[in-house]
């Protein structure tokens, strides 16, 4: 199937992107894991849609926008050309055109507690996914943890589905809310949200543990009880009474971070910025290869408010770049987004910064800890690899199978860079990301036989004996 | 088998059809359009399987089709259970 442009991901950035090529009489296909569109920020309930929602407007939009919706595909390869290999209800598909957007959004980070990997053990984004498009509580008495805005979200909504929320545990203290003035400024509604849900849990007794870390998690088929301690700016845990709290489930998560596996497959360039790795992009989402553009929170977390803008801004920039739109007609459209684009993007940037975890939650971590879920590595057993001379992530993975079971390393390659950082004082652009392999995600082979044909194999004549 | 009273929806949500699927030994009771993953949590299954190393018990972790902890088995294909919506008479089995 050959397109004028493919899009990765339906999310806010890559819908949006959608819409908008289409209104400039490009042929695009947009291409997303999920049945509808909306990203996990505005996914589509499961029951009935609330008209006027921002996720409702977005989906019939794009819609009635004549773009071709690819939902439920599994995209597990991307060469440059450029291809997209997919797996959908249908089987294999290929997916070609001379342009791609990538809006792949962004998954959760997260530090490793001992006993983490226990049923009930849910990440923060997780549960605002329950809460907000299943209508489901994450347990009857939940444990809320982490930093960032989502945990007080994410705990105002389990009361308000008429659940119990045992304890909000934050490595911030509650003033670095309201300690980003400019940011706050320019999004008052939100800030206002924020407010709304602090009064919420206090009126309904909840304790709100600030600058507190989860020390442990026990339980032996499920969670049962957390234990938390108190921490310093820094994330070093410090003298003071631990404290328990007895829980059926636990929402932890340490904000987010860009996916870019697609765009490091194609050989873009990423940088460290700030809180973490995301392709290198100009201001027009361009990467370093040409006819590949990144946008939304895979292109660096800057939030739901300029993910949009920032798709917007990818599609014109690839009409014009593919001769499809006039370079001044292109000029006068993005330099109203970008004006746009600044105020929405500060403002996501300051919600980010106050779901960094603090430095020194990673070094913490006690030895016994598993680090990766899926090889079941423990913190001491990649201690020993990197006393052994691995000082990047790839060294790591080539030592220890760290990041190379079915996850990929998503959820570990965070805490993993910490550790070397820790242990070799190496800055994170000497760790380092790891090489992304396809498949991108886990595929069956049975699947992707459906489209291998043996005649088109190469046959090499047998050498003459 | 959890039956509603146990159950972790939200009283104030609409919700679409019920209808059931099996889940191991069990029957589970779900609404159209929830995930396989949402609907057992709701019933009362954190377990859905375990590590293929260790054994140690899983269950849902990011919700959203990255960690592949949620891995069951629908008609004998290993699936992830946020990413499975449930249909009436699905048979799904815990992977491990």
């Amino acid at each position: 199937m050959t397109h004028d442009l493919v899009i990765l991901g339906a999310g806010p950035a890559g819908a949006s992107a959608a819409i908008t090529a289409a209104e400039l009489g490009l042929r695009a296909v947009v291409l997303d894991e999920q049945q509808n569109a909306g990203g996990q920020v505005w996914r589509a309930p499961s029951g009935v849609e609330t008209p006027g929602d921002d996720g409702a407007r977005l989906r019939d939009r794009l819609r009635v926008s004549g773009v071709t919706r690819a939902f439920g595909r599994r995209v597990w390869l991307a060469e440059r050309g450029f291809t997209v290999s997919a797996l959908g209800p249908d089987g294999a598909e290929d997916y070609r055109a001379p342009a791609l957007i990538v809006a792949a959004g962004a998954h959760e980070r997260h530090v490793p507690v001992p006993g983490w990997t226990l049923p009930g053990m849910i990440g923060l984004a997780a549960a605002t996914i329950l809460l907000k498009s299943q209508h489901i509580l994450p347990g009857r008495r939940v444990v809320v943890a982490g930093v960032g805005p989502l945990l007080l979200l994410v705990a105002a909504e389990i009361l308000r589905g008429g659940g119990e929320v045992a304890a909000v545990i934050d490595a911030n203290r509650r003033r670095d809310w309201f300690a980003t003035p400019l940011a706050l400024l320019s999004r008052p509604d939100l800030a206002g949200r924020g407010a709304g849900w602090v009064t919420r849990l206090l009126r309904a007794g909840v304790p709100i543990l600030s600058r507190h870390a989860l020390r442990r998690i026990e339980g032996t088929d499920g969670v049962t009880r957390v234990f938390a301690g108190p921490i310093d700016a820094d994330g070093t845990q410090i003298a003071g009474p631990e404290r328990a709290f007895d829980c059926d489930a636990l929402c932890m998560g340490y904000g987010l971070q860009s996916s870019t596996e697609v765009t490091r497959l194609l050989g873009a360039r990423h940088a460290y910025q700030a809180r973490g790795w995301a392709p290198v992009t100009t201001a027009e989402q361009l990467t370093s290869v040409r006819g590949l553009y990144a946008c939304g929170d895979g292109a660096g977390v800057q939030g739901v408010a300029a993910a949009p803008l920032r798709g917007q801004i990818a599609a014109i920039a690839a009409a014009r770049d593919m001769g499809r739109l006039s370079a001044s007609e292109a000029e006068n459209r993005l330099v109203v987004l970008q004006a746009r684009l600044g105020r929405a993007a500060r403002f996501g940037e300051a919600m980010a910064r106050l779901a960094t975890p603090p430095p020194n939650l990673v070094p913490s971590i006690p030895a016994e800890t598993i680090v990766c879920r899926c090889e079941r590595l423990s913190r001491a057993d990649l201690d020993a690899a990197i006393t052994q001379g691995a000082v990047t992530v790839n060294d790591l993975k080539s030592a220890t199978r760290c990041g190379m079971g079915p996850c990929g390393g998503r959820m570990c390659e965070y805490a993993a860079a910490g550790l070397i950082g820790a242990r070799t004082g190496r800055t994170p652009e000497q760790i380092g990301q790891s090489t992304a392999r396809p498949p991108l995600r886990p595929v069956a082979l049975q699947a992707l036989a459906g489209s291998f044909d043996y005649d088109s194999l190469p046959m090499i004549e047998p050498a003459p004996l | 088998m959890a039956t509603t009273s146990t159950d972790l929806r939200m009283a104030h949500a609409s919700r679409g059809r019920a209808m059931q699927f099996r889940f191991d030994d069990g029957v589970v009771t779900a609404y159209e359009g929830e995930t396989v993953a949402a609907a057992l949590l709701a019933g009362g299954v954190r377990r859905l399987g375990a590590n293929p190393e260790d054994g140690s018990p899983r269950g849902l972790f990011c919700a959203m089709g990255v960690c592949q902890e949620c891995i069951v088995l629908v008609d004998g294909v290993l699936v992830e259970a946020c990413r499975t919506i449930v249909r009436e008479g699905l048979v799904v089995r815990s992977a491990a």
